[in-house]
């Protein structure tokens, strides 16, 4: 096995066009478990940790998305989602603050949750519900790409990165409304989610995000539920009225979050259980934002 | 690649594999502080996989994939030929004996003919780094032709039709098919028609409990130092020194006193470490290498490489007058005792004999039976045998009051046995039984506050940080459980302890130094010895000694039982060392006194007031004695009755807890856990209190997440991130109530601690359960499927 | 591979350290410093915990060769000297929050680390921190007290300074 240890980007992108099979690694916290429990024995490890703008984030502008856009290091720690952008990224924050315990939390990065790509890492669910228009930035020598999120996830494990891609930010739109995500974990610390909810309301364009995680091959979206609600938030002018969704549509709304999952039955829960917990997490994040919503709505009133 | 430490630590230099020498006042009654405590904070305390050896090997064990296996063909040719291998070993390695074993000598060393169970070692492996040796092991190549798993009861107990896990001609017990043991206990009229009839009212349920693991965090681990007479050094964790020895000489082909142990560092164990793990694999690699060998698991490995609880399926019936008195329970308790036999046996006498709880119940009828499976193997854990029956019976109690109409605290008062009740065993509670005070006491705690929904931090709720519920759908519960738990070994085994006490004066001051063979495995023991050895002797200098087998047998460190036999044996030997100095004083100074004791390092007499300090009177004198202490004699339970004295002392634990549950998502927050427990005498109140709430989060992690999940007897959750156990976000306050009742049979009148919390904390926690949701929840642990009905 | 780097404030060099290799078989096996313990290799028992750089991490997860030229501090680095004693770490011991003690190095660091950001944390920020740290002994309580107990005595020690 080798240990590349390049000093800059340029650097890491060169080392990974040369050697295509090299996994990287950066706070460790999936590839080590691979490694110390003898799944994988990669030909090189990458070791992303001396490239420093891949822990720093930025806002600005950006070609190709609406408003202000948080422009995320990959590697840039969950700690210091949660610490500096609980605001802008709130969906993102609070998964942030499920994985794993502190210590983890200290290196764990949403590069590392992408990389992976398992339908059990904590980030997809709020990367999904902030928007359509997130994306990954991929890079190699090539030149760079973006890659939508919706077009990232292609399997279990897998994502749409080409060999020599390595992942140099994610780019995420300030959130324009609340937003929540909920896990479910068989102790209440420390859990890989059983399953998993992401969820935000977007005022801006009348949409709403979803995005499930840990109940299907992949991450995914709840494409119908988005409908209904944005259809029904629209139709009973409920943007403007901060009126109440009222319990059929919030019941709807987790059926047809539960229907969009295929999960399976493992150690970790049975698929009904799954297909149960998402139906009650939709109904409780939506009625969370809901209430956050109309409170902001009356406040600027007031 | 090699593994080379640059610095000069060698094995020897490991200070607790040195003496230990402590100051300090207290004796009995008093907390001080652990004499390994500084040790353990400043990360110097060496622990069996910290051990490390100059030009010393790493080794490995290859495991079966399967559950059930013929084994056609091992070839290790290529695994050989790496570099960096210095030895690869199989069953034809083995010099000596093949089999070992706790009670039943029928595990093979490495596997031959057959594996029995998923994880079964095969071969093993020394090379100069994990991950040579790991690399070795995958070019092992073994020819496997697969069984069909026996794993169901109903497949164990038809081999006609599904075969055997061991073949009638390999039995080396007193198996039958695929039974490894079984006990009956019949008192009373026994149980049948005409007993039913005396009954009002009658509850039957069936109940089903999880394989728990132990999951201590320290993995299976040692140091097998081949030494020059041809014998083996080994620094090991474990529970028993000498009964480890006594199984791995014969394999290895050496007389008892060439396999010499000491006890390393050890990080937990409850159970776990009574079973070999790589002991014998490490000394046979020793053997052959000639060069140290260091085993180290894998918390995988660890999995696979320690006994698990007995998962158990239990069939009760209690009958009960108008009025709550109880009439009669029948019972049937089945444990899977998996591929070899372990503590089996005993868990079957544990099972059957404390079935009935601690209630008094005229007519019982109970079978209680072990089976052999192709599953992986079970033995100790906490609390062993009692555990699983204690669920059911007080989840029959809970059923039986709500028939009733009755307080389930009082149904229990109105049953509870008290000094001088019966048995079923015909056993006579001789000594302080206070389980309806017990009851009473975390019954009269102060509820916690109710949830407050006004100022709510989601860390308090179900689910905590992962954001499930901001107050929906929580509804509060609470529950009442209470268990009966016999301390040390039974039916009959004289479970004696040894201690040497040695006196002398070192730097002007009188100092006690204790050795045994006790293993520390984090309880205290070192501790308390310390205390007794001040109290008996009235010195503040004591000094442990290294356990190792240069002394006799201390026993296992389980079954609640090392302060009452070893602590006793420290007694006894700290009071022959006491009369031996005053014999020393009497034949010097011609005293006549009879009632001389040991008072702030002098020789003091009631009547004539300070005699001598214990300086002067040794001098450069030692005083070295050994004393056994064995506790008063059991017997063996009758196999078709299930009578006789067959426990030596009692124990008993209640608990109430209060539990937060989301009921729509069917996650648990336990919210506060009491616990009351009549201790004897607490020898060291704050060893006492760690003991009770460190057992009872056990009972915490049975009762809501702990489970080893099998597939055609394959695990599937050989991880800690799939196996759970409770975090502190999890675990709740537990207040404690201690009461001291002293048994007059037991040194200082002191009751085993630790294991009678760990029965009735999972059994009060799922009544709590039952309290929020009015579910029936017959099985543990409770998931969120059973909450939810999914 | 060779990696160098500072442990407990002292340059420490490992040679012919395997590529695979984690932070905590470096130090337990290369470098003579085994507190840091080994108890899930997976991130899931916190036994393991150092400070990197001034954060702490579960030094199983950390490559060997990502430590080149940076900063780790273990279990043996928290004491002042050769007698004393981190407060942190003579509190775990007077409360009784040691019984086997494997748990211990990384719940030391792990409430180092704690008290350094807030030195008076509530209950729920006590269990929050030590969430990722497993112990099978204790139940955790004595654990609780022991992190009450070494916050009061470090804000006593902290007021008597200031007065």
């Amino acid at each position: 096995m080798e240990f590349l240890r390049p000093a800059t980007w340029d650097e890491a992108l060169a080392a990974k066009a040369e050697n295509p099979s090299a996994l990287p690694i950066s706070g460790g916290t999936d590839v080590m478990v691979e490694l110390n429990f003898d799944r994988h024995r990669p030909g090189a490890l990458l070791d992303l940790n001396r490239i420093t703008e891949l822990t720093t984030w930025e806002s600005g502008t950006y070609e190709g998305q609406e408003g202000e856009v948080i422009r995320l290091g990959s590697a840039v720690p969950y700690a210091r989602i949660t610490k500096e952008l609980s605001g802008p990224l709130q969906g993102l924050s609070i998964a942030g603050n499920t994985v794993g315990s502190p210590q983890i939390r200290n290196r764990g990065s949403v590069g590392g949750n992408l990389g992976g790509a398992s339908p059990a890492g904590d980030a997809h669910p709020a990367l999904l519900a902030a928007g359509k228009d997130v994306f990954v930035e991929a890079e190699s020598v090539r030149g760079t790409r973006l890659i939508a999120i919706d077009d990232f996830y292609v399997g279990v494990k897998r994502n749409s990165l080409e060999p020599d891609e390595l992942i140099r930010a994610i780019r995420i739109p300030v959130a324009d409304g609340p937003q929540q995500f909920s896990k479910i974990g068989t102790r209440n610390a420390m859990v890989i989610a059983v399953c998993a909810f992401g969820f935000a309301l977007h005022p801006k364009n009348g949409t709403v995000g979803t995005g499930i995680g840990s109940a299907a091959p992949t991450p995914r979206r709840a494409a119908e539920a988005e409908q209904f609600l944005a259809d029904e938030l629209a139709s009973r002018g409920l943007w403007e009225s901060g009126g109440l969704i009222g319990p059929a549509a919030v019941q709807r709304f987790g059926e047809l979050v539960s229907a969009a999952a295929s999960p399976i039955d493992d150690v970790r829960g049975s698929a009904a259980y799954r297909r149960h917990a998402l139906a009650v997490m939709a109904r409780r994040t939506l009625t969370w934002t809901w209430n956050e919503y109309t409170q902001s709505l009356r406040s600027a009133a007031a | 690649m090699s593994a080379r430490n640059s610095s000069t630590r060698t094995i020897r230099g490991e200070k607790n594999l040195q003496e230990i020498t402590t100051a300090h006042p207290d004796g009995i009654g008093g907390s001080p502080l652990r004499p390994d405590g500084t040790l353990k904070v400043k990360g110097e305390f060496a622990y069996s996989s910290d051990l490390w050896h100059e030009d010393m090997l790493w080794g490995m064990a290859l495991r079966s994939p399967h559950s059930h296996a013929k084994i056609l063909s091992i070839d290790t040719t290529e695994a050989l030929t790496q570099p960096g291998v210095y030895a690869v070993l199989t069953h034809e390695d083995i010099p000596g004996s093949k089999y070992y074993g706790l009670e039943i000598q029928d595990q093979p060393a490495l596997a031959f003919g057959k594996v029995r169970y998923h994880g079964e070692a095969v071969a093993i492996v020394a090379a100069d780094h994990p991950e040579t040796a790991r690399r070795a092991l995958a070019k092992i190549k073994v020819e496997y032709e697969v069984l069909p798993p026996i794993t169901t009861e109903e497949q164990c107990l038809d081999p006609e039709t599904h075969g055997y896990v061991h073949e009638p001609h390999e039995y080396r017990g007193h198996a039958s098919g695929n039974i490894v043991h079984s006990q009956k206990v019949v008192s009373g009229l026994g149980v049948n028609e005409d007993v039913r009839a005396m009954a009002d009212v009658v509850v039957v349920g069936e109940y089903e409990v999880g394989m728990q693991d132990q999951a201590f965090l320290g993995p299976e681990s040692g140091l097998a130092v081949p030494a020059e007479d041809g014998g083996i050094d080994l620094y090991i964790a474990t529970q028993w020194l000498h009964v480890d020895r006594e199984q791995v000489a014969p394999v290895l082909g050496l007389p008892e006193n060439k396999v010499r142990l000491t006890l390393a560092g050890v990080g937990g164990a409850f159970g776990g470490r009574e079973d070999l793990s790589m002991q014998i694999h490490a000394c046979l690699l020793a053997q052959r290498t000639g060069k140290p060998v260091k085993i180290v698991y894998s918390r995988e490995e660890s999995f696979f490489g320690h006994v698990h609880r007995h998962p158990a399926k239990m069939r009760y019936e209690h009958g009960a007058t108008r009025d709550g008195k109880l009439v009669y329970m029948d019972a049937r308790i089945v444990l899977d005792g998996g591929a070899y036999a372990s503590a089996s046996p005993a868990v079957v006498g544990n099972a059957s004999s404390l079935s009935v709880g601690p209630y008094e119940i005229p007519n019982v009828n109970v079978l209680a039976i072990a089976l052999y499976s192709n599953n992986p193997s079970c033995g100790a854990m906490r609390g062993f045998g009692a555990v699983q029956a204690c669920f059911a019976y007080e989840t029959q109690l809970d059923r039986l009051a709500a028939k009733l109409g009755m307080d389930p605290v009082e149904l229990r008062q109105l049953n509870a046995v008290s000094q001088g009740s019966h048995l079923p065993t015909g056993q006579v509670i001789d000594a302080p039984a206070p389980v309806a005070e017990l009851l009473q006491k975390v019954k009269d705690l102060p509820l916690p506050p109710a949830l407050d929904t006004t100022h709510l931090d989601i860390r308090e709720l179900p689910g905590a940080l992962s954001n499930t519920s901001h107050g929906e759908g929580i509804v509060r519960g609470v529950g009442y459980a209470v268990g009966l738990k016999n301390v040390g070994f039974s039916e009959g085994f004289d479970d004696y302890s040894t201690a040497r006490v040695r006196l002398e004066v070192i730097g002007g001051e009188p100092v006690a130094m204790v050795h045994t063979a006790m293993a520390e495995v984090g309880q205290g023991g070192v501790t308390v010895h310390g205390q007794i050895a001040r109290t008996e002797l009235g010195v503040e200098r004591v000094t442990i000694h290294p356990a190792n087998t240069e002394v006799g047998s201390a026993g296992s460190t389980s079954a609640s039982r090392q302060t009452y036999m070893t602590g006793g044996a420290v007694k006894l030997a700290a009071e022959a060392v006491r009369n031996e100095l005053f014999n020393l004083g009497r034949s010097r100074y011609g005293w006549t006194y009879n009632d001389l004791s040991l008072i702030g390092g002098k020789v003091v007499s009631a009547s004539a007031g300070v005699l001598i300090s214990m300086v002067d009177l040794l001098g450069d004198q030692a005083i070295d004695l050994t004393r056994e202490h064995h506790h008063r004699p059991t017997v063996p339970f009758d196999k078709e009755t299930g009578q006789g004295f067959g426990h030596v002392q009692y124990t008993f634990c209640a608990h109430r807890a209060v539990v937060d549950v989301d009921v729509e998502l069917g996650l648990v927050k336990v919210v506060e856990l009491a616990a009351a427990q009549d201790v004897g005498k607490a020898l060291n109140p704050l060893s006492v209190i760690g003991q009770i709430q460190g057992g009872s989060t056990q009972g915490l992690g049975l009762a809501v997440m702990e489970e080893i999940i099998t597939r055609d007897g394959k695990v599937r959750n050989p991880s800690f991130t799939d196996y759970l156990i409770p975090t502190i976000l999890d675990t709740p306050p537990q207040p404690v109530e201690i009461l001291e009742l002293a048994d007059p049979n037991a040194p200082y009148g002191l009751r085993g601690v630790g294991e009678a919390p760990t029965l009735s904390s999972t059994p009060a926690i799922v009544s709590a359960i039952r309290a929020a949701t009015g579910l029936a929840l017959n099985r543990v642990p409770v998931r969120p499927e059973h909450i939810t009905g999914t | 591979m060779r990696v160098t780097f500072n442990a407990n404030g002292r340059p420490v060099e490992a040679d012919d350290v395997w590529e695979g290799e984690s932070l905590l078989f470096m130090l337990r096996e290369r470098l003579g410093l085994p507190g840091s313990k080994n108890a899930c290799e997976q991130g899931e028992c916190g036994s393991c915990t150092v400070y990197l750089d001034g954060a702490p991490v579960c030094s199983c997860l950390v490559a060997a060769g990502q430590v080149q030229d940076r900063e780790v501090r273990t279990v043996e680095g928290l004491a002042d000297d050769e007698s004393g004693l981190d407060p942190v770490q003579q509190a775990f011991i007077d409360a009784g929050a040691v019984q086997c003690g494997f748990c211990t190095p990384g719940l030391l660091v792990q409430t180092h680390d704690l008290l350094e950001r807030e030195p008076q944390p509530s209950d729920s920020d006590i269990r929050e921190a030590l969430s990722g740290n497993l112990c099978r002994c204790t139940g955790y309580e004595k654990i609780m007290d022991a992190v009450r107990l070494a916050s009061a005595r470090k804000c006593s020690d902290a007021s008597e300074v200031s007065q």
